[in-house]
């Protein structure tokens, strides 16, 4: 996969994901390898987003690379109408590497058909944002010790969640049972639907968040937006009946860990954080693991 | 009152007829075909009486052959267009249009969120199904569909 950029999740095969997961666990045990020595990244924020930023500044900085770029379009030449093209022709002239987070659907993709470097795509709008999948699928792997044949539970906003629609690609090379469990108005979208259809994946749907996550590996959480509903009184039926609480975990797998790709509002109660199933800040942590991964193997250093 | 059956646009020697054209879309089929660029010698009618269709446009080009990726480009706002071949004013092969796999630089992305619609890029588009029309963008992956359709 060297100089391949990464776009979208569908960009990378089952082994190329097995790649990165197994060389996450490497970096994690080894976490400073300057294998970057010489090398400069260029991290292009067009809008802010601290955590990804901050992930991917620190998995550079242990990699022993240096960084140049903005942290958001204010401070960069955008503001003068540089257009994407020009930005991205640029600063690949500078650079061996471009991480871009960008306010626009379909931006990396534009910009990796531009740029003379691969292209690691840290979110473009609501379209993708794969690392966070990959990050995602270490934190499943290095806590159920696989990624094949596991029951995952996918809860909240799952029809603009883009994080649970490439969980949901990524995952499908793996055998996964899926439940939804989602008010009728935040429903998986019928175009996912379908494609497990076609793949012979079975996947459940539910509106209650009930006990039935007792049989769950992993339980998914993501946040029920305000912003999502056209219909205030609709949104204030539903923003307390998917939030987890400690006492909902009881019957629960000993190796169910709950994931959130943050940040948390009030979905996840505070009181499951003392609860050694909480995963989700490792699973942060995992961030920085699965993107020296992703950076080492797209410059062919690992 | 007797109708009288008359050639509207006359016939000729070599080159293609299209036909069954959606009359609202006349200039929008001259403008992808480049026929507005050309030195051939061009006849077009629109706002003909079609039993199939209502109002059909018609476009004789003289001298003139498409290449089945061409021609394709029009099956966006013109799937009812059907083309005959003429040769020494005889049709001598009738052809209808194709929704081609990759469509590039005809439709516009519904999304205003895409960068297509933000920056001068030429738009690019995978079928992803026929009936109903669905197009997949190659930059923000959603899908445009017929209702949404917009022809640049």
């Amino acid at each position: 996969m060297k100089n391949k950029s990464l776009v979208s999740i569908t960009d990378f095969s089952k082994d190329e994901i097995m790649r990165i997961v197994e060389l996450a666990a490497e970096f994690e045990a080894n976490p400073n390898q300057k294998l970057l020595d010489g090398k400069v990244v260029a991290s292009l924020f067009f809008e802010p987003s601290t955590r990804t930023r901050l992930s991917f500044e620190t998995a550079i900085t242990r990699l022993g690379g240096g960084i140049v770029g903005f942290s958001d379009s204010s401070s960069s030449s955008t503001t003068k109408g540089e257009t994407l093209k020009d930005t991205t022709i640029m600063v690949s002239n500078y650079s061996d590497l471009i991480v871009m987070r960008h306010p626009l659907e379909g931006a990396a993709r534009y910009a990796s058909e531009q740029a003379s470097v691969p292209i690691i795509n840290a979110g473009d709008g609501a379209n993708q944002h794969p690392t966070q999948t990959l990050l995602d699928l270490y934190s499943i792997y290095k806590t159920q010790g696989t990624l094949d044949n596991l029951n995952i539970f996918l809860v909240g906003d799952l029809k603009y969640g883009r994080t649970v629609h490439s969980l949901l690609m990524a995952m499908s090379h793996f055998n996964t049972t899926f439940n939804f469990i989602a008010p009728d108005s935040l429903k998986m979208p019928d175009e996912y639907k379908l494609f497990l259809d076609s793949k012979g994946i079975k996947y459940y749907e539910h509106s209650e968040f009930t006990d039935i996550i007792s049989a769950a590996d992993i339980l998914y959480m993501t946040r029920v937006q305000r912003e999502r509903f056209s219909d205030p009184i609709e949104y204030e039926k539903v923003k307390n009946v998917y939030v987890l609480r400690n006492s909902m975990l009881n019957n629960t797998k000993d190796n169910l860990r709950i994931l959130h790709p943050l940040p948390r509002v009030n979905e996840i109660h505070t009181d499951v954080d003392d609860n050694p199933k909480a995963y989700y800040f490792q699973q942060a942590e995992n961030g920085v693991y699965a993107r020296m991964a992703i950076i080492a193997s797209i410059l062919g250093l690992k | 009152m007797v109708i009288k059956k008359e050639l509207s646009v006359s016939a000729i020697e070599n080159g293609t007829v299209i036909d069954h054209i959606p009359a609202n879309h006349l200039f929008k089929v001259i403008s992808i075909l480049g026929l507005d660029k050309i030195e051939s010698m061009i006849t077009f009618g629109t706002n003909f009486i079609s039993k199939k269709q209502g109002k059909k446009a018609i476009i004789k080009v003289a001298d003139m052959f498409f290449e089945d990726d061409d021609i394709n480009k029009i099956s966006l706002i013109a799937p009812t267009a059907k083309l005959n071949i003429i040769k020494d004013y005889q049709v001598v092969e009738k052809r209808s249009v194709e929704i081609p796999e990759n469509i590039v630089g005809i439709a516009k992305c519904f999304n205003p969120k895409c960068i297509t619609n933000n920056e001068t890029i030429t738009t690019k588009f995978k079928l992803a199904g026929k009936d109903p029309l669905a197009l997949k963008c190659h930059y923000c992956e959603k899908i445009t569909t017929e209702d949404h359709l917009e022809v640049l």
